[in-house]
């Protein structure tokens, strides 16, 4: 892998950047892999990267059926952040956390990571009371997070209508939180696992599993039969629809999840803020358009669209804490199709099949724990032990009881 | 957005709705296995493609009822009422 660096963007500049080489290699299907990875978004790209990198595996293929990070990793609105309340929560997203914070020089590829702080809204003295309790147990699980006044709110962010129809009563911050480039997170581990000789077959779907005695042996694509020691599923949206075909059930709807962005301005608002109540988040890109999500669609969904109901919630809720976005025009507006489980934790490790691993549910917040995810499923795959961080994070919750409620943890509600 | 036709009021927005999740999911007895009534408390149905929901007409008679839908298109297939068994359809005319 050529190092990308000054002085590699200095001579590429002088011979007319045509000279660069491509980024990661676009490689045949092999009749027979160690590992096969569905799904060549972020968590896939990871897990195979941290495979080859860390685990030594090094026959690896990730197939996916679109193209990379074309699903959820490139439809996120690039939030990374570890502000939740249970510490098996807290200990796995601040570890994701904080390989974001080393990615950039680890992979060579800026992703681009601000951390600008991600400010959530109290608009009651109720719910303020309730911010100050996760506030404090963020603190209590090694977090960094400091509670804001009004006048600080304000300061932070000073479009802000303080005295809208629920008025700011506060909030909290995580400094560490922020925003990244979604798209180059998954090109970096791409780039990276390419060059470790994982292959990344696009436009390839699987269609169907070989299983024999309860094991699975490989899977059926649009590009011929692969054999495998081991499968691994990472495909958002669609666990549901490949854990039919593996033969058993889990516990996930899918839902439509929107975003959309403004026109380009001027930078105007240096932090992520968001609001539980009124329903909204907020944060301006590098490129400076204003990028706004909400909460799900109301009903199940494969569509990859937003309905208009919700749209226009999402920018009702804008403009009632930022009124001078009102003459703001929307540029894009796309959906994604999220994962949802009961208690809004995600389900990773084992399945009933053996050998076949599963990386899912993960809803709302999937892109944050990318480098933690890929880390942590890299490893139980590799093993066969299930990693320590996700231990608790199973299939096998739901029938013991022990579900991890992070309802409140997906900033606004779904 | 989203026409629905209830049955009792006709064809409103998908507004006056609260969407209820899958129909027909049944209770099963007491005495089920824990991973039984797991699967009867968590677990559902997620196709691509006919999806067999509950609605409610929260904004309107609060009544509720069936909703045959076709989950990528998001096509309303049939409308039915509560403890009418399901109707079998299959998608024709989609590409």
């Amino acid at each position: 892998m050529k190092g990308y660096s000054i002085f590699s963007l200095v001579r590429n500049a002088l011979s007319g950047h045509r000279l660069w080489k491509q980024v990661w290699r676009t490689p045949e299907l092999k009749k027979s892999y160690d590992v096969v990875i569905i799904g060549a978004g972020g968590h896939g790209l990871a897990t195979a990267y941290y495979l080859a990198s860390k685990q030594g595996v090094r026959n690896i293929a990730v197939l996916e059926k679109g193209y990379i990070g074309g699903g959820n990793t490139g439809r996120n609105t690039q939030v990374t952040r570890s502000n939740y309340y249970w510490p098996q929560s807290a200990a796995f997203f601040d570890h994701s956390l904080k390989l974001y914070e080393n990615l950039s020089h680890v992979l060579n590829f800026n992703v681009m990571l601000s951390q600008r702080g991600v400010l959530t809204l109290a608009h009651s003295h109720h719910e303020l009371e309730s911010l100050r309790r996760w506030a404090n147990a963020i603190r209590i699980n090694g977090i960094d997070s400091e509670l804001l006044t009004p006048a600080q709110v304000k300061k932070l962010a000073p479009l802000i209508n303080l005295d809208a129809r629920f008025p700011v009563h506060g909030g909290f911050i995580q400094h560490r939180g922020g925003i990244s480039r979604h798209d180059a997170v998954a090109w970096s581990y791409a780039r990276a696992a390419s060059a470790l000789g994982v292959d990344i077959v696009q436009q390839c779907e699987v269609t169907d599993f070989d299983i024999a005695n309860g094991t699975v042996t490989g899977v059926k694509t649009t590009k011929g039969n692969v054999a495998a020691g081991r499968v691994s599923i990472a495909v958002a949206g669609h666990t549901s629809v490949l854990a039919a075909k593996a033969g058993f059930r889990v516990p996930i709807t899918s839902m439509g999840l929107q975003a959309m962005v403004s026109e380009p301005i001027k930078p105007c608002l240096d932090t992520m803020v968001l609001s539980p109540v009124i329903h909204m988040y907020v944060s301006q890109s590098d490129r400076g358009e204003i990028v706004l999500g909400g909460g799900v669609d109301i009903y199940t969904s494969y569509a990859q669209r937003g309905g208009i109901p919700v749209m226009e919630d999402n920018v009702a809720a804008l403009l009632e804490l930022f009124p001078a976005f009102s003459r703001l025009r929307l540029m894009r507006q796309w959906s994604g199709i999220v994962d949802i489980t009961p208690d809004t934790t995600p389900i990773m490790g084992k399945t009933p099949v053996q050998n076949l691993y599963i990386s899912g549910g993960w809803g709302t917040g999937g892109y944050k724990a990318i480098p933690a995810g890929g880390d942590t499923m890299a490893h139980t795959i590799a093993t066969g032990e299930v990693h320590p961080l996700i231990a608790e994070f199973g299939l096998e919750r739901f029938e013991s009881g022990a579900l991890i409620d992070e309802g409140a943890a997906s900033g606004v509600s779904h | 957005m989203l026409q629905i036709p209830c049955p009792w009021c006709g064809t409103r927005d998908e507004t006056e709705f609260h969407f209820g999740g899958e129909s027909h999911v049944e209770r099963p007895g007491i005495d089920v296995s824990d991973a039984e009534w797991a699967d009867y408390l968590f677990n559902r149905e997620n196709p691509k493609g006919l999806h067999y929901e509950r609605w409610c007409h929260i904004y309107g008679c609060s009544q509720w009822f069936n909703v045959v839908r076709d989950t990528v298109t998001h096509e309303i297939h049939a409308v039915y009422k509560m403890g009418v068994a399901k109707p079998d359809i299959t998608i024709t005319d989609r590409d």
